[in-house]
């Protein structure tokens, strides 16, 4: 119990601050809890098959299945899985972390798996079919077109930037991960 | 309908696992449940900061900003509003829409959708479990410079 309650006592202060806020300001901390409440709401929705789908992951595939596909020599084929992935998934984007983390642990390479983070939160199909009927084809085409290579850009350049250790780290501690 | 799909999906794994091996699908569904609820209380705290967000830049407060602020403060202030917020693309690009009618600029609007999808300075939290402080803050960085610059490209190409 009292590992629970020190688990969540950033959840408990926020909860006790919105109550605050509440008080103070009926409307807004009305409309603050009834926002949490749909995210809330949408968020329990697409956790199950998320993180079920990490476990399958995570039991059946095989470190070296995983690094022949997307780890650091799958080249174009790796740029493109990590593509699909994150495009077809549906989900707010802090889904995505997670799902990377075991990406990770199976040996992606690291430039996948932030074009993979990438994807999920711009390029995402399932959205973008409803981006075309709000905003037209042309603008979302266009978008794609320019966040395409971006994507590939941030992904490239945080690769560069980011040293060989901390890759390391970052990969230890998927490896961590249970 | 895609989280339909991903439901069908993710049981006809879950079935041919199991149909292959018993303990192996225990062990992913206890991985499952691992994993979820490692991250849960991050993911609620974090989800009530964004309710509470929400609830003071309404998309209402959000159009009026946008749509007073003309100019480099607008499009700096939309860069701002899509950095802090997490909305989802089914709320942003009605607002986008909404806006556009209603005649505020093309480049704030546009940066606005692209930030509030690239950039996510209130999930770093849940970034920093899987990834470094670089490669996080280096990543939203890049985010938020090239959400500036897809927004120029756009507004010159569509306006």
């Amino acid at each position: 119990m009292k590992k629970i309650i020190k688990r969540y006592k950033f959840v408990f202060i926020i909860i006790i601050f919105n109550l605050i806020m509440l008080l103070l300001k009926p409307d807004i901390g009305m409309n603050s809890i009834e926002t949490t409440a749909v995210n809330l709401k949408e968020m329990l929705c697409i956790m199950p098959p998320v993180f079920l789908l990490i476990g399958i992951l995570d039991v059946w595939v095989e470190r070296e299945t995983m690094i022949k596909i997307m780890g650091n020599n799958s080249g174009i084929v790796g740029i493109v899985i990590a593509f699909l992935l994150g495009s077809i998934a549906a989900g707010p984007v802090y889904v995505a972390f997670p799902f990377a983390g075991v990406l990770l642990k199976k040996g992606t390479k690291f430039s996948n798996v932030i074009i993979f983070l990438g994807a999920w939160s711009a390029t995402k199909i399932p959205i973008s079919l409803f981006e075309a009927s709000v905003l037209g084809w042309k603008f979302m085409l266009i978008r794609y077109a320019l966040d395409i290579p971006v994507l590939l850009l941030i992904a490239f350049i945080t690769d560069k930037v980011v040293s060989k250790k901390e890759k390391d780290m970052i990969y230890e501690k998927a490896k961590n991960l249970d | 309908m895609f989280t339909v799909g991903m439901y069908v999906f993710t049981l006809i794994l879950l079935l041919l696992s199991f149909l292959k091996s018993r303990s192996k699908t225990k062990e992913a569904l206890k991985k499952a449940w691992r994993s979820f609820e490692n991250i849960l209380p991050l993911f609620l705290a974090i989800l009530l900061i964004v309710g509470i967000i929400l609830s003071i830049l309404s998309p209402e407060v959000i159009s009026k900003i946008l749509g007073s602020q003309s100019g480099v403060l607008g499009i700096i202030l939309a860069g701002i509003i899509g950095s802090c917020t997490v909305i989802p693309g089914f709320v942003t690009f009605p607002l986008a829409a909404a806006l556009l009618k209603n005649g505020a600029g093309l480049i704030p609007i546009i940066v606005l959708v692209s930030t509030s999808a690239m950039v996510g300075i209130l999930t770093i939290p849940i970034e920093l479990q899987y990834f470094c402080k670089k490669s996080t803050y280096v990543r939203n960085f890049l985010a938020i410079i090239f959400s500036f610059i897809i927004a120029f490209i756009m507004g010159v190409i569509l306006g």
